[in-house]
């Protein structure tokens, strides 16, 4: 069957009641996350982890990509009328959105960031539709050396490419991959590092540590926050709609945001801040009137919406053909589909491919939902920036407890006549983890790609190995391999020319803390 | 939170002592995998041919079904309608992870379901037959890359035993594990390994498109309608089945043990049980009583030795 027909038996799918629904939950979810400083996808995908365990699947993971669509939406509310990025892939729009907002244009800056938003998603999702049967007919001629490079590649640019500090980046990934040791061992079935904790035998879960990352350590880092400041929301003046001009002004950066946007998130080489950084760069130099920008030019709006949307459906390319995140919501993503015993990769497309198509055609569904939810309904938003902190993040604490406790939460631990439940332990202890991270700069997402990659890398190094029997020349045996290799190269030298040529602030604008 | 309060009226409706018949049974494995399966197939049959009103089906993932099993040791002693699914692998697990909880201290009621072991070469290989790959393997056990599920597993167990039986040393053999059947497919297909070995039915559609081609199965005697050889038949002297089975709790009464297997007995007779076993394609290998328990010692100690053999236990 074409990619048209699969597409069309998904859309059936997707429009089941129950599936429009889960849609609706995760893209309503999704845009008050994004709208909400500090709470990201990231994190509500993995707090509803553990809460999803027993629900549909197709269902769970049709919200979680409501989610992620939802977060970039939302996250542009924020930028422009807080000048506070709701996301961290929302930076950039800040720049010229809270310009345009100051001088009465909130409303024009909101609509071309949603309409933008959804050309972009609606574009994006349907090149993925198109170009994930191709890279998984690619995909079946990897071999365990080739995704071994792969996994390199994704090491490397998720820890050390962006960011202002290689170090820093590689410190969390290592930290994750020493995680990821514990629990047996696939290849020979012996324990490691579990130290005779029944809990640790099999690994450590990574809806736990990314809770505990993400919820806690957020918690923790806002709880400890002395300079609390009260930022100013400007209110929507004027006409929410855009003039002639405005559109004339906006519909070539949505198409060239998309353009950016989609192949960056696609490429296992960082998610959607990346690609609204590089909108915004070539928006303002095609500018009929560069000097506009700063002072709220639309393109620099429109371009970089457009392009953090399409990175988010290109970064769900490696994920579903693949099985590799390229972000940390993408990661966690790859932990739900595991939570319902199914595999991303070449393979799900053949065993599974109900389930991929519904998925697909239900992110179109959530594109028209969001717009719906984002141009008339822009308000009600807006009101939930007046949440007080501990209010929001005392229900993060309590929901995050009650998830773990309920999923994996029994009570196996015992000291004397007590007993307690070594997951809850694990979550508050990789809390404080997080925390520290977050203190000292050191960025969350590499510790979550660590632990899930960590392990597969580790099996697939070890299978090349004993199918060539030893012979180490077999990682660089094939033309893919050699030139997933030589893309890590320019990943891992690029920015290290880049820091010494005094361009490291750019690097660090780019840094990507996506939680 | 509604999950929640429903959460706590199931758990409180459970602490109630309701009818014997219910049953409480526990899948040490994810839910979608073997165990699991088995667990919500008998929970299925049990209920719509009434012989018992309430069954729930809990999941314990992890290491085999050794967490689960310990947890099921602990928890469930002396308790009458509680019941855990385990099988082959379990057996395997217990040996590679030192297990503190083994088999011995549940009440094993019954094997239910088997399953053969397929050897499969993808379709260009130059191995035409069983025999080919044999001689291979006498040439050059490294040489020959098996692609099958988790380390210790049925699938690896009877890769060492072929090995073993034809006079190949077990520890020189070249086993490559995934985490299930389905993932090593990819591998067979793509011709990354020499063959794969695995149940029959995570290969059988690849068989019947062509891509793959079936050497042997290691089962008695020949999979219905499948054209290919069993390993004695080939000429590897051994046979060996991936077996599901269910046990009670540990600290049962005799009494207690024999309704627990008559209701078993009924459930396997039943229609839904039969027809479940026939869409999924699981072969009815029931065995129960004294002729099982000698069954289960006797696999016990096989795969003890072979595991030894192969250098997974010490």
């Amino acid at each position: 069957m074409d990619t048209f027909g699969l597409l069309a038996q998904g859309m059936v799918a997707a429009l089941q009641w129950q599936n429009l629904i889960y849609a609706l939950i995760g893209v309503t979810l999704g845009t008050a996350v994004g709208v909400l400083p500090g709470i990201g996808p990231a994190l509500t995908v993995a707090l509803l982890l553990p809460v999803t365990y027993r629900l549909d699947a197709a269902g769970s993971l049709i919200m979680f990509a409501g989610i992620y669509y939802g977060g970039m939406y939302g996250g542009s509310t924020t930028s422009i009328l807080l000048n506070t990025p709701g996301e961290s892939a929302s930076i950039v729009t800040a720049l010229e959105g809270n310009k345009m907002a100051r001088k009465g244009r909130g409303g024009p800056a909101l609509a071309t960031a949603a309409i933008g938003s959804f050309v972009a998603g609606l574009i994006a999702t349907l090149a993925l539709a198109f170009v994930a049967p191709w890279v998984v007919k690619f995909a079946l001629a990897f071999g365990p050396a080739e995704y071994f490079a792969l996994m390199v590649l994704a090491f490397i640019t998720v820890s050390a490419a962006f960011g202002d500090s290689a170090v820093r980046g590689l410190t969390a990934l290592f930290i994750g991959l020493g995680l990821g040791i514990i629990g047996i061992d696939q290849q020979t079935g012996q324990s490691r590092l579990a130290f005779g904790v029944l809990d640790l035998l099999d690994g450590i879960e990574v809806t736990t540590l990314a809770v505990a990352l993400f919820a806690i350590g957020e918690t923790l880092k806002i709880a400890a926050d002395r300079n609390q400041v009260k930022e100013e929301v400007m209110a929507v003046k004027g006409s929410v709609w855009m003039t002639k001009e405005d559109w004339k002004r906006s519909w070539i950066p949505w198409l060239r945001g998309t353009a950016i946007g989609f192949p960056i998130g696609a490429m296992p080489a960082g998610g959607a801040d990346v690609s609204s950084f590089l909108s915004y760069s070539a928006e303002k130099s095609f500018a009929k009137h560069p000097e506009e920008f700063g002072h709220g030019a639309i393109e620099g709006v429109a371009g970089p919406e457009a392009a953090n949307n399409a990175s988010a459906a290109g970064t769900l390319v490696p994920l579903l053909t693949l099985g590799l995140p390229t972000t940390a919501t993408a990661a966690i993503m790859l932990a739900g589909f595991q939570q319902f015993g199914l595999q991303p990769g070449p393979l799900l497309f053949a065993n599974n491919a109900n389930l991929v198509w519904a998925l697909i055609a239900s992110l179109l569904v959530a594109n028209f939902m969001l717009i719906v939810l984002n141009l008339p309904l822009i308000g009600l938003w807006v009101k939930l920036l007046t949440i007080p902190k501990p209010w929001l993040y005392g229900g993060i604490l309590v929901f995050a407890t009650l998830g773990t406790l309920g999923a994996n939460g029994a009570m196996s631990g015992h000291i004397g006549p007590i007993s307690f439940s070594f997951e809850l332990v694990l979550l508050l202890a990789f809390g404080v983890l997080g925390y520290l991270l977050r203190r000292f700069g050191y960025p969350i997402a590499p510790v979550v790609v660590g632990l899930i990659l960590g392990p597969m890398a580790e099996q697939q190094l070890r299978r090349a190995l004993a199918i060539s029997q030893g012979d180490v020349t077999i990682l660089f045996h094939s033309p893919i391999a050699i030139t997933l290799y030589v893309v890590t190269a320019i990943a891992v030298l690029l920015p290290l020319f880049m820091r010494l040529r005094g361009k490291g602030q750019v690097l660090g604008q780019l840094a990507s803390d996506e939680d | 939170m509604n999950k929640l309060l429903l959460a706590a009226l199931i758990s409180g409706a459970m602490a109630v002592p309701a009818f014997a018949a219910d049953y409480t049974i526990m899948a040490p494995a994810a839910p979608g995998g073997g165990w699991d399966q088995t667990a919500r197939t008998m929970q299925e049959a049990l209920q719509s041919s009434g012989i018992s009103g309430n069954v729930q089906v809990t999941n314990v993932p992890g290491a085999g079904g050794t967490i689960g099993l310990a947890q099921f040791v602990n928890q469930s002693a002396g308790n009458p309608n509680a019941l855990i699914v385990g099988g082959y692998v379990m057996v395997g697990a217990i040996l590679t992870n030192a297990s503190p909880v083994t088999l011995e201290e549940v009440t094993p009621i019954a094997r239910l379901t088997g399953e053969a072991v397929a050897i499969v070469v993808p379709k260009n290989s130059d191995l035409k037959t069983l025999a080919d790959l044999v001689a291979k393997l006498k040439a050059d056990a490294g040489s020959v890359s098996w692609a099958g599920g988790s380390a210790g597993g049925a699938d690896h167990i009877t890769a060492g035993l072929i090995a073993k039986t034809v006079g190949v040393d077990p520890t020189t053999i070249n086993y490559i594990a995934y985490s299930g059947g389905g993932e090593a497919l990819a591998a067979v297909l793509g011709a990354q390994v020499t063959a794969g070995i695995s149940g029959y039915s995570e290969f059988a559609s690849q068989i019947e498109a062509g891509e793959l081609r079936l050497l042997a199965v290691s089962s008695d005697e020949r999979i219905p309608g499948v054209d290919a050889p069993t390993l004695r038949e080939a000429g590897v002297d051994m046979a060996l089945q991936n077996w599901r089975m269910v046990a009670a709790a540990p600290g049962i009464t005799a009494e207690q043990k024999a309704a627990i297997s008559a209701d078993i007995e009924k459930m396997v007779n039943s229609d839904a049980w039969k027809t479940a076993l026939e869409t999924k394609g699981w072969v009815n290998t029931y065995l129960a009583g004294d002729a099982f328990d000698v069954q289960l010692d006797a696999d016990i100690g096989a795969t003890e030795a072979i595991l030894k053999d192969i250098g997974l236990v010490q």
